[in-house]
C-alpha cells in the first residue's frame, strides 16, 4: 500500500467489507460476526499503518489522497490526516472490533443488516474524520446519520422510534444550516478569486466580513454544537443512548460526539476565528453550564445508561472548554479529552451493556451488592470510574488538567467554574458505583449472576491498556498532536499570522492558492522549501511533505463504490425499517 | 542549591507498587474460589515492599548525611509526563532533608502496620485485596512525599485518596461503610478543587516569565528560584492551596470525613488516618514554605485554622464514647497544632510534630484495635474497663502513647508540641499584634483537652471495673506476636523520638531535627538574594522573634504542668467519681449535647448543600429544565414538521432512508451529469 492511497483503504475498506457482506445469505450469521470482526481488525491495522507513515513533527496535512471528482464544480475527493485527525482516526478504528465483540451474543435478529450498518457507519465516521474537501465532508457527515438511525430505530430499547427520530431531527436542523453555509462560504471564495473549490485549505483563505463571519460561524456552530452536544442541545443524546443497542452507545459516545468537537477544531474555529473569538464568552459559558449542569442531572438519573449518558454532556463540556480557551493548553487538553472520553466512557457503556444483557435491566436500584457476586466485572467498572473520573495517573486526568490550565489562562471565572465539575464527578461516579456494587446483595437474581467470560475480559483489555498508558505516559501522544494544534491555533487567531500558516498548509495538500484545481499543483508542492517554520513555535519547525497522487484507477473504483453504497443503504434501510 | 542526580530513587515506591500489582492479580485470580490465595505469601510480599522501600530510603537518608549540608539534594527524572506550553512537568523524584524525614517514618512505620495486619486481618475473606490496597496507599503516599513538582504530589495526593476510600469501603457489604469512603473520597475532592485552582494561579503567574516553550512551572526547584515572580500572587496560591490541605488534613471546614473514616479497618486508620496521609497537608505547606513566607495573610489564616480546629475537635474528642472516633477526633485536634506550627512559619516544628505524632498515634490507634480485637469487636469504652491486667502489653504501650500525646516530659509529644505552643506565641505578628497571645492561649486550652479526653479513655478502657458482658470477657486475650511486636516498637518509638528535636535552651545542644530541615526552609530571600527588596514574615520573625529562655522555660513548665494536673483531676474524677462527668454533662445539657453530635455539622452541610443540590438537580434541572423546557421545544418543533410534512407529502415521507436515497442518488446524478 502506498503512502496516498493508505486513508483511502482506511475509509473504504470497512464500507466494501459491508457491501460484501450483503451478498451473503441472512442466515448466516456466525459468518458476518467473523467478517465484520475480521474487516474492523483489518480497518485499525490499516490506521496503525497510517500512523507509522506519518512523519512525527510536521504541522500540516500528510497521506493526501486527492482525486478531482466533479472537477467543474471543484469537488475533489480529497482525503489527509495531520497530528489531530489521526488520534481520532485510530480511537474509531480501536473501537470497532470491539463493539463487533461486544455485540457477539446480544444482537440476535437481523445479524446481517446489524454488522453492514455498522461497518457502514465506521466507514461515514473515517471518512468525516478524513474529509479535506467541504462537499466530501458533508457527504460522509450526513451517511452517518443513517446507519445510527436505523441502528437505534431498529434494535433500540422501548422507546426506540421516539429517539431515533429525536435524533434525527435535531441532527437535520444543524446540518441543514450547515450545508448553505458551506454553499455559501463556496459561493463568496469564488467571488473573491474566481475559483470554485470545496478545498477546507483553500477555503480557510476566504476573506470574509465581520457579519459573514458570525452568520456562517453561527450556522457551524450549530451543527457541531448539536452533535458534540452543547448544553442547552443536548437533550437528544440522553434519550439516542437509552434506547440504542450497547454497539449504537459505545460508537455513539465514543466517537460520533467527538464528530461535534472536531469540526469546531477543524471547521467551525479556523474557517471564521473573527467570529469564533468574538464568541468566546457564549462558548466559554455553556461549556460550564454543560459541565455543571450535566454533572448535576447525572446524579439524578435512576438508569445506569442515562447517567453515563449524561456523565457525557459534562465531559464533553471540558472539551468545547479547552478549544474556546484559544490556547494551545486547552486545544492539547480538549483533544486529549476527545480520545480519553471515547476509550473510559465507551468502556462504561460496554460495562453497562454486559450487565444488562445478564439482566435486562439497567435501573440502578434493582442492583447493589454486586462487587460480592461479580468482582472482576466490580474491579473492571471501578477501574473504569476512577479514568472517567480524572484521577491523575490514567487518562481522564491529563486531558481535564490540560482543558483546565488553559481555560484559567483565558478566563479564571469560567476555569474556576469548571473545575467544580472534579467534584461533581466524582459524587455521581462513586454514589453509582456505592449503589450499583456495594452494599447488601439484595436482589437474589443477581446472586447468579455469571462474572466477565473470555470475550468480554478480551474487548475490554485494549481500552484498560491504553487508559493506563494514556495516563502514564501521555507525552509521545502530545507530541504528535501540537504541531497541528499549533497550526490550528494560529489559523483560529484573527491577524497576520494566519497567513503563514495557511501557506505552510496548502502547500502541505497542494492547495496553494491560485494553482489551478488542486492535484496540479503538485509541482508547486514538491518546490515548496522544506521546514517554513510555523509562527509561535521555532522549536519545532515542521517539514512538510507535499504528497500529491496522480489520478488513477481510485476514482473509478470510488465512483462504482458511492453509487453502489447509495442504492445498497436505502435498499437495506427500507427493508430495515418495515 | 547543588542536585545530586541518582537513578536509584524510583526504587522507593516501585516496591509497594509491585506489591500492590502482584497481591491485586492474587486477589482477583482467586476471587471466584472458596479460599482466597495463600496468606503466606501475600504477607511476605506485601510487607517486603515497605520494608524494601525503607531500606532504600535508609540508604538515602545516609548518603544525605554524608554530604555538606548545602548540597543535601539527590534527584531522579524519570520521563516527562506533560509537556504542553506553557507546563511542563517531569516524573521526577527530589530526596532532601524534608522528604526523607517524612519518608524514614512513612516507610518505616508503614512496615510495621503492615506487620501488624498480617495478624490483624488473619481471619478475613479480602486478606489479598486488602494488603493490594495497603501496598497502592504505600505507592502513592511516597510518590506524594518524593514527587519534586506539585503535579507528581498531586498524583499521590489523589491516590492516597483513592486508597483511603477503598480502604474506608473495605467491607463493602456494609452500606455505611460504602457511604463513609464515599464521603470521605469527595470532601477531599472539594479541597483538591482548591489544590487545583492554587496550580492554576501559579502556572499562569510564572508563564509569561518563560519563552513560548514554558517550563517546569511547578517544580519546587523552579518556584523556589522564581519566588519573587510569585509574590503577587502568593497570598491567592497560598490559600488555594491550603484549601487543599483543609481536605487531606481535616481540617475545619472540611473535617467531617476523618470520624467517619473510622468505618475502615484499625489498622488502615493507624496507617493512613493518623500516621501518614493525613499529615501530608502539612508537608505540603512546608514543601511551599518559600511561598507562604510571601504571604503574611496565608500564614495567618493557616495558624488560625489550625488552633481553632485543635480547640474544637478536642472538645468533641472529650464527649465521644466509640474508642476510634476519640481518637479520631484527637488527631484532627493534633492536625490543628501541626498547621498552627507551620502557620506561624515554624515549618520544622511542624513537621517535627508530624514525625512525632505518627509514632503515638500510630500506636494509640494499633493500640486500640489490639482492644477491639480482644473484645470481639466491641468499640463503646462504656463497655470496656479494667483491661490492665487482661492484655498487659496493649495497656503499658498504650499508656507511653497516652503520656506522649499530653505531652509529658520525656515523651516525645512534649517536645514537639511545646516547640509549636513557644513559636506560636513568640513569633510576632505584625498585623494583628495581639494574635501570637490568642494563638497560644488557644493552643494551651487544647493541650488541657487533650490531656483530659485521653485520661478519660485511658481510664474507661483498662482501669476501673469492667463493665464488659460475661459472654465478650470470657474471649478476652492478649493479641498474637505479629500485633504486639509493633506495638512495642512504637512505644519505644514514643518514648525517645522527641530527642531528635529538643530545643537548644535545654542545654541539650541544638535543635537536631530543626538544623537537619535548614537547607529546606532556609528564608528564601526575594529576587534571587538581592537587597532592598521587602522582607518576607518569617525572615521578619527571624529578626523580632523573642529570645528570652526564661519565659521559654516558663511556658514550659506552665503548658507541662496544665497537662499533668488536667490528666491528673481526670484520672482521680473517672476512677473515684464516675459519676461527675454525667452531672458535669448534665449542667451543660445543650452544650453538651451539641459536642456529643459533633456540632451537628454533618447535618448543616447536608441540609444546606447536599439535599438542596440532590433534589433541584432531580427536580429543578432534570424535571423542569431538561424535560419540560427544553425537550418541549424539540417535541414542539417535531409536531410542527410533521403537521407542515401533509402539505408536502410527496417529498417528504417523513422517512429518514428516502432524504438518504434522494441524497446519495443526488450526489450521483450530480457527478455523471458534471463529469
Amino acid at each position: 500500500m502506498t503512502q496516498s492511497t493508505i486513508l483511502s483503504l482506511v475509509v473504504f475498506l470497512p464500507l466494501l467489507a459491508g457491501l460484501a457482506l450483503l451478498l451473503v445469505p441472512r442466515q448466516r450469521v456466525v459468518f458476518c460476526r467473523w467478517w465484520t470482526l475480521a474487516a474492523m481488525t483489518a480497518g485499525l491495522v490499516a490506521s496503525g499503518a497510517a500512523l507509522s507513515m506519518m512523519q512525527k513533527g510536521a504541522a500540516g496535512m500528510q497521506l493526501v489522497h486527492r482525486v478531482p471528482w466533479i472537477p467543474s464544480m471543484g469537488i475533489d475527493y480529497f482525503l489527509g490526516v495531520d497530528g489531530i485527525s489521526i488520534y481520532l482516526v485510530l480511537l474509531t478504528s480501536l473501537l470497532g472490533p470491539i463493539v463487533v465483540l461486544s455485540a457477539w451474543r446480544s444482537i440476535g435478529e437481523k445479524v446481517r443488516e446489524f454488522h453492514f450498518l455498522l461497518l457502514l457507519l465506521q466507514a461515514g465516521i473515517l471518512g468525516a474524520f478524513l474529509s479535506l474537501d467541504l462537499f466530501l465532508f458533508y457527504m460522509f457527515w450526513e451517511l452517518m446519520l443513517i446507519p445510527m438511525y436505523l441502528l437505534i430505530g431498529v434494535w433500540g430499547g422501548p422507546r426506540r422510534v421516539y429517539a431515533a427520530i429525536k435524533f434525527v431531527l435535531y441532527t437535520i436542523v444543524g446540518s441543514l444550516l450547515m450545508l448553505v453555509a458551506i454553499l455559501y462560504l463556496y459561493f463568496a471564495h469564488h467571488a473573491q478569486t474566481g475559483m470554485y473549490t470545496f478545498d477546507l485549505l483553500r477555503l480557510y483563505g476566504t476573506e470574509l466580513t465581520g457579519p459573514q463571519q458570525v452568520w456562517l460561524f453561527a450556522a457551524f456552530a450549530l451543527a457541531f454544537a448539536i452533535k458534540a452536544p452543547v448544553f442547552p442541545l443536548h437533550t437528544w443524546l440522553p434519550d439516542a443512548h437509552v434506547e440504542a443497542p450497547t454497539a449504537g452507545s459505545v460508537v455513539l459516545a465514543g466517537v460520533l460526539l467527538k464528530l461535534g468537537t472536531y469540526g469546531f477544531l477543524r471547521f467551525a474555529l479556523p474557517l471564521f476565528p473573527s467570529a469564533a473569538h468574538a464568541a468566546q464568552p457564549l462558548f466559554l459559558v455553556l461549556a460550564v453550564i454543560g459541565i455543571v449542569y450535566g454533572a448535576l442531572v447525572a446524579m439524578v438519573q435512576t438508569d445506569i445508561k442515562k447517567l453515563v449518558a449524561y456523565s457525557s454532556v459534562s465531559h464533553l463540556g471540558y472539551c468545547v472548554l479547552g478549544l474556546f480557551a484559544f490556547n494551545i493548553s486547552g486545544f492539547s487538553g480538549s483533544l486529549f479529552q476527545m480520545i480519553s472520553h471515547g476509550l473510559s466512557t465507551g468502556a462504561l457503556f460496554l460495562l453497562v451493556g454486559m450487565i444488562y444483557d445478564r439482566r435486562h435491566t439497567r435501573e440502578i436500584a434493582d442492583f447493589g451488592g454486586l462487587a460480592q457476586a461479580v468482582p472482576w466485572f466490580a474491579a473492571t467498572f471501578v477501574f473504569v470510574t476512577l479514568s472517567s473520573i480524572g484521577l491523575p495517573g490514567l487518562n481522564g486526568f491529563v486531558g481535564e488538567f490540560l482543558v483546565l490550565v488553559g481555560a484559567f489562562g483565558a478566563n479564571r471565572i469560567a476555569a474556576a467554574a469548571a473545575t467544580t465539575g472534579v467534584v461533581l464527578g466524582a459524587v455521581y461516579m462513586l454514589w453509582l458505583v456505592k449503589r450499583f456494587l456495594f452494599g447488601p446483595l439484595v436482589h437474589e437474581e443477581n446472586r447468579m449472576m455469571s462474572d466477565l467470560n473470555g470475550r468480554e475480559v478480551l474487548l475490554l483489555l485494549p481500552i484498560l491498556l491504553f487508559i493506563v498508558y494514556l495516563g502514564v505516559h501521555p507525552g509521545p501522544f502530545l507530541r504528535r498532536m501540537e504541531p497541528s494544534l499549533h497550526a490550528t491555533l494560529t489559523l483560529s487567531t484573527p491577524g497576520p499570522g494566519r497567513v503563514e500558516t495557511l501557506r505552510m498548509l496548502q502547500l502541505s495538500t497542494g492547495s496553494l492558492r491560485g494553482s489551478g484545481t488542486g492535484w496540479k499543483a503538485g509541482a508547486e508542492g514538491a518546490t515548496a522549501p522544506r521546514g517554513a517554520s510555523v509562527p509561535l513555535l521555532p522549536a519545532t519547525a515542521p517539514e512538510f511533505t507535499a504528497v500529491v497522487p496522480a489520478p488513477g484507477v481510485m476514482d473509478q473504483v470510488l465512483t462504482v463504490t458511492a453509487s453502489a453504497f447509495a442504492v445498497s443503504a436505502s435498499a437495506v434501510g427500507n427493508g430495515v425499517a418495515r | 542549591m547543588h542536585d545530586h542526580a541518582v537513578t536509584w530513587l524510583g526504587l522507593i515506591p516501585l516496591f509497594p507498587l509491585l506489591g500492590a500489582v502482584l497481591n491485586g492479580i492474587l486477589a482477583l485470580a482467586r476471587a471466584h474460589a472458596k479460599e482466597g490465595p495463600s496468606r503466606g505469601l501475600v504477607g511476605t510480599i506485601a510487607c517486603l515492599a515497605p520494608a524494601g522501600s525503607f531500606a532504600v530510603a535508609l540508604a538515602g537518608f545516609v548518603t544525605l548525611l554524608g554530604l555538606p549540608a548545602g548540597e543535601r539534594s539527590l534527584t531522579q527524572t524519570v520521563f516527562t509526563w506533560i509537556s504542553v506550553a506553557p507546563l511542563t512537568v517531569d516524573f521526577g523524584f527530589l530526596l532532601d532533608p524534608l522528604s526523607s524525614a517524612m519518608l524514614l517514618f512513612v516507610t518505616g512505620i508503614g512496615f510495621l502496620i503492615h506487620l501488624y495486619s498480617v495478624g490483624y486481618m488473619a481471619h478475613d475473606r479480602g486478606f489479598a485485596r486488602y494488603f493490594a490496597y495497603l501496598n497502592l496507599f504505600m505507592f502513592a503516599m511516597v510518590l506524594l512525599v518524593l514527587g519534586d513538582s506539585l503535579p507528581v504530589l498531586f498524583i499521590g495526593w489523589e491516590g492516597v485518596g483513592l486508597c483511603s476510600y477503598l480502604l474506608i469501603g473495605f467491607w463493602h457489604e456494609d452500606p455505611e461503610k460504602a457511604r463513609a469512603g464515599m464521603k470521605a473520597f469527595v470532601v477531599n475532592r472539594i479541597g483538591d478543587l482548591g489544590f487545583l485552582l492554587g496550580m492554576f494561579v501559579i502556572i499562569w503567574t510564572l508563564a509569561p516569565s518563560v519563552g513560548a516553550d514554558g517550563g517546569r512551572l511547578l517544580s519546587y526547584a523552579f518556584m523556589r528560584e522564581h519566588a519573587a515572580l510569585l509574590a503577587p500572587a502568593a497570598t491567592l496560591a497560598c490559600l488555594l492551596l491550603f484549601v487543599g490541605a483543609t481536605g487531606k488534613s481535616a481540617q475545619i471546614p472540611l473535617f467531617t470525613w476523618l470520624p467517619d473514616a473510622m468505618a475502615g479497618p484499625t489498622p488502615v486508620s493507624a496507617l493512613i488516618h493518623a500516621a501518614t496521609m493525613v499529615t501530608s497537608g502539612v508537608y505540603m505547606v512546608g514543601r511551599m514554605g518559600f511561598l507562604y513566607e510571601q504571604s503574611p495573610v496565608a500564614l495567618t489564616v493557616v495558624a488560625i485554622v489550625g488552633v481553632l480546629t485543635a480547640v474544637f475537635a478536642a472538645t468533641i474528642g472529650l464527649t465521644q464514647f466509640d474508642i476510634k472516633k476519640v481518637l479520631a477526633y484527637s488527631t484532627v485536634s493534633q492536625l490543628g497544632y501541626m498547621f498552627l506550627g507551620v502557620g506561624t512559619g515554624a515549618f520544622a516544628a511542624g513537621i517535627f510534630h508530624v514525625v512525632t505524632h505518627a509514632f503515638f498515634k500510630a500506636l494509640l490507634f494499633l493500640g486500640s484495635g489490639s482492644v477491639i480485637h480482644a473484645l470481639s469487636g466491641e468499640q463503646d469504652i462504656r463497655h470496656m474497663g479494667g483491661l490492665y491486667r487482661k492484655i498487659p502489653t496493649t495497656a503499658w504501650t498504650f499508656l507511653f502513647g497516652w503520656l506522649a500525646i499530653c505531652g509529658i516530659v520525656p515523651f516525645a509529644g512534649f517536645f514537639s508540641k511545646d516547640e509549636i505552643l513557644w513559636r506560636a506565641f513568640s513569633t510576632p505578628n505584625p498585623a494583628l499584634p495581639w494574635l501570637p497571645w490568642v494563638l497560644w492561649v488557644l493552643a494551651f486550652l487544647a493541650a488541657g483537652l487533650t490531656a483530659a479526653y485521653m485520661t478519660r479513655l485511658v481510664v474507661l478502657t483498662f482501669f476501673g471495673t469492667s463493665r464488659m458482658s460475661s459472654e465478650v470477657e470470657r474471649h478476652v486475650h492478649e493479641s498474637p506476636r505479629t500485633m504486639t511486636i509493633p506495638l512495642v516498637v512504637l512505644a519505644a518509638g514514643s518514648l525517645l523520638v522527641g530527642f531528635l528535636g529538643t530545643p537548644s535552651f535545654l542545654g541539650l545542644g541544638p535543635n537536631r531535627f530543626e538544623q537537619w530541615l535548614e537547607p529546606v526552609f532556609a528564608t528564601v530571600e526575594p529576587g534571587g538574594g538581592t537587597a532592598g527588596e521587602a522582607p518576607s514574615m518569617a525572615h521578619a520573625a527571624g529578626t523580632h522573634a523573642i529570645h528570652d529562655p526564661a519565659l521559654e522555660w516558663g511556658l514550659m513548665l506552665a503548658s507541662l504542668a496544665l497537662a499533668a494536673v488536667s490528666a491528673l483531676v481526670t484520672w482521680r474524677v473517672y476512677t473515684r467519681r464516675p459519676e461527675v462527668p454525667e452531672k458535669i454533662a448534665r449542667s451543660f445539657g445543650g452544650l453538651y449535647r451539641l459536642a456529643r453530635d459533633k456540632y451537628r455539622i454533618d447535618e448543616a452541610y447536608d441540609a444546606v448543600i447536599v439535599r438542596p443540590l440532590v433534589g433541584g438537580s432531580r427536580r429543578v434541572l432534570f424535571g423542569i429544565v431538561d424535560q419540560r423546557i427544553i425537550d418541549a421545544l424539540v417535541n414542539l418543533t417535531g409536531i410542527v414538521t410533521r403537521f407542515t410534512g401533509h402539505f408536502v407529502a410527496f417529498v417528504q415521507t417523513g422517512q429518514v432512508q428516502t432524504y438518504a436515497l434522494a441524497l446519495l442518488l443526488g450526489v450521483t446524478v450530480l457527478w455523471l451529469t458534471a463529469r
